[in-house]
């Protein structure tokens, strides 16, 4: 009797939380807070790539200009100079566009296949290649750099697209070959058999019934490799050659070789421009760059 | 013996082996094989023209001069020092404050995905960027400093970017508002992974919240930080975009780091003196390493 009487007495479930205990005040002032510090850097620069250079000696950098113009970010696109080339970011741009698209299309096919092999065709030799890359993976770049630079000549390739094409499918493919074959592994496995039962051979039944199954895991893989491609800079420098220099590197020229007056609205209006492509697939896809980057910690 | 013959084991599933060829063919030449010749050339005195054969490896045998000659150059050890500081710096802090906003975004706070999202973004971003930004906001004659100035307290300082006994902390200011983000959402996905029951537990007994936390709910998650901090630690000691945007290496040498040493030596000449500073950074890399395959092969075996 006491226990029943007790038990109606603290309803069980969980405790229904008020919006304003003095914890929970606490909780959300402290996110906030931090959450101002993050966006910061965004906000200052924004506004300043909005203000014309006498705005920006007279103000400070946290107050909004109440004459914006995107005159800054014209010249940041078509105008600004990297020493007498005075072509602005267009051109890293399209760069960029044409060494990401390629490298993220191979990067994943060589990636899902591997993956795809290990999860249902194991053998031997391809077991230890994926314990030695996922060991690998943590090698610092500088080790590769310059082996890279032989094996793509001795390849033919080094200085062009297709040498930074080559380099960005050999560092994508630790992440990406486990997330496959993490999720291939995944799938049951009486669809495999059956498959095979009914004849359907390797690459037959990788098209028709393990890739249709795969889109979410495909669009993790191509939001992680687009974001991944765009931001880098390094093999961009060494492996494209000057004609196919990335939006990052050209970024960084511009902002290095203004010459005269340092122009800050059109610094940061170029920084905008490069972070772009890279934020508006985040902002778009929040749950699945997550899972991407998240593959990386839970290795199975 | 009847006339049908054992297939070849080699040639067993023949697709599967075409179709792995070419990992198989990146991890042996370009991630074994390129580390065994960046290790071996470091012990060589070769300069612009990379060598082979175990012939041309024994007439350009040096033993151990390059490292020699590399921790007396005063630049390598600035840029070990800088690395060493950048290094313990940004994972401690990113591993603290990525763990406590975890456990903030925990308490099944309303708007959990904005929150994700606002930390999150950063991480997005490219090292080139994020430096260019924070460059501007520490520009002392424009940014901070300038604006608590402006406001009256005029002797106010916020030089680091151009102090040279304080450059380097600003890669790590720039450094952590790039990749707490990540730490957050990883130990928050390791939060998530612990079972419901044991919190029940823990409140019936009366254990506080923050005990809790601190005695079992971090103990259990010792997998997951491992593998955190190996990732962290090991992301760290490639660090060169970042301080290449934000500061150039400078003041002088004061904020350059190892891969920036590297990419130089390699570059104009001093090929050996270059894979040498490589395989220093292999080693610190093996070293950050080791916990992380004691628990990821050893609780494989303990099966």
């Amino acid at each position: 009797m006491a226990l029943s009487s007790a038990a109606a007495l603290n309803p069980s479930g969980a405790k229904p939380k008020p919006f304003f205990a003095p914890g929970r005040v606490l909780i959300y002032a402290l996110l906030i807070v931090t959450s101002i510090y993050y966006l910061v850097p965004l906000y200052v620069m924004i506004i300043t790539s909005l203000k014309d250079l006498d705005q920006i000696r007279e103000g400070n950098i946290f107050v909004p200009t109440l004459q914006p113009s995107f005159d800054a970010w014209v010249k940041a696109w078509s105008q600004a100079c990297t020493g007498l080339n005075c072509t602005g970011l267009a051109p890293g741009f399209w760069n960029s566009v044409f060494i990401t698209i390629p490298s993220v299309i191979v990067s994943i096919a060589v990636a899902s296949i591997s993956g795809y092999s290990l999860a249902n065709w194991p053998f031997k030799l391809a077991e230890w290649c994926f314990t030695i890359l996922l060991v690998g993976s943590f090698i610092p770049y500088q080790v590769f750099l310059y082996p890279l630079v032989i094996i793509t000549r001795e390849m033919g390739i080094y200085s062009t697209l297709y040498a930074v094409i080559f380099v960005h499918t050999v560092f994508g493919l630790p992440i990406l070959t486990l997330l496959f074959r993490n999720y291939f592994a995944s799938l049951p496995e009486e669809l495999f058999k059956a498959a095979r039962v009914d004849g359907a051979g390797y690459w037959r039944i990788f098209f028709q019934v393990m890739m249709p199954m795969s889109l979410p895991i495909f669009t993790v893989a191509v939001i992680l490799q687009v974001t991944g491609i765009w931001n880098d800079f390094l093999f961009g420098v060494i492996y494209a050659g000057p004609t196919n220099y990335p939006m990052t590197v050209q970024l960084n020229n511009i902002v290095n070789s203004l010459q005269g007056v340092k122009e800050y609205n059109v610094e940061m209006a170029a920084t905008i421009l490069t972070g772009l492509v890279p934020l508006t697939i985040y902002f778009l896809s929040g749950k699945y760059f997550v899972r991407g980057i998240a593959a990386g910690a839970v290795k199975g | 013996m009847s006339e049908m013959k054992r297939p070849n084991p080699l040639l067993r599933n023949l697709p599967a082996k075409l179709a792995t060829s070419p990992m198989i063919f990146i991890v042996l030449v370009v991630f074994v094989g390129s580390t065994i010749w960046t290790v071996a050339s470091s012990f060589t005195g070769i300069k612009t023209l990379p060598i082979f054969t175990p012939q041309e490896f024994y007439d350009n045998w040096v033993g151990w001069d390059q490292y020699v000659r590399l921790w007396k150059t005063p630049r390598w050890i600035t840029s070990i020092t800088n690395l060493a500081i950048y290094g313990i710096l940004f994972s401690g802090f990113a591993f603290i404050i990525g763990f406590l906003l975890a456990v903030l975004m925990d308490q099944k706070i309303r708007a959990e995905g904005v929150f994700r999202t606002i930390y999150l973004y950063p991480f997005a971003l490219s090292f080139i960027v994020t430096g260019k930004v924070w460059a501007w906001i520490l520009n002392p004659a424009f940014g901070l400093e300038k604006t608590v100035r402006d406001l009256g307290w005029a002797s106010f300082s916020f030089d680091w970017l151009t102090n040279r006994d304080m450059s380097i902390y600003t890669v790590v200011i720039a450094g952590l508002w790039q990749g707490t983000g990540l730490v957050m959402a990883l130990m928050l996905a390791g939060l998530r992974s612990i079972d419901d029951e044991i919190w029940r537990a823990a409140r019936v007994d009366g254990i506080p919240k923050w005990r809790t936390y601190l005695q079992i709910v971090v103990p259990m998650m010792r997998p997951v930080m491992i593998t955190i901090f190996v990732i962290v630690a090991s992301g760290s000691v490639r660090v060169y975009d970042l301080v290449l945007a934000l500061t150039q290496g400078g003041p002088g040498n004061s904020s350059q780091v190892p891969s920036m040493y590297i990419y130089e030596k390699l570059f104009v000449g001093a090929l050996a003196q270059g894979t040498a500073a490589s395989s220093m950074l292999l080693l610190a890399t093996a070293v950050i390493l080791i916990p992380w395959i004691v628990v990821e092969f050893g609780k494989k075996s303990r099966g």
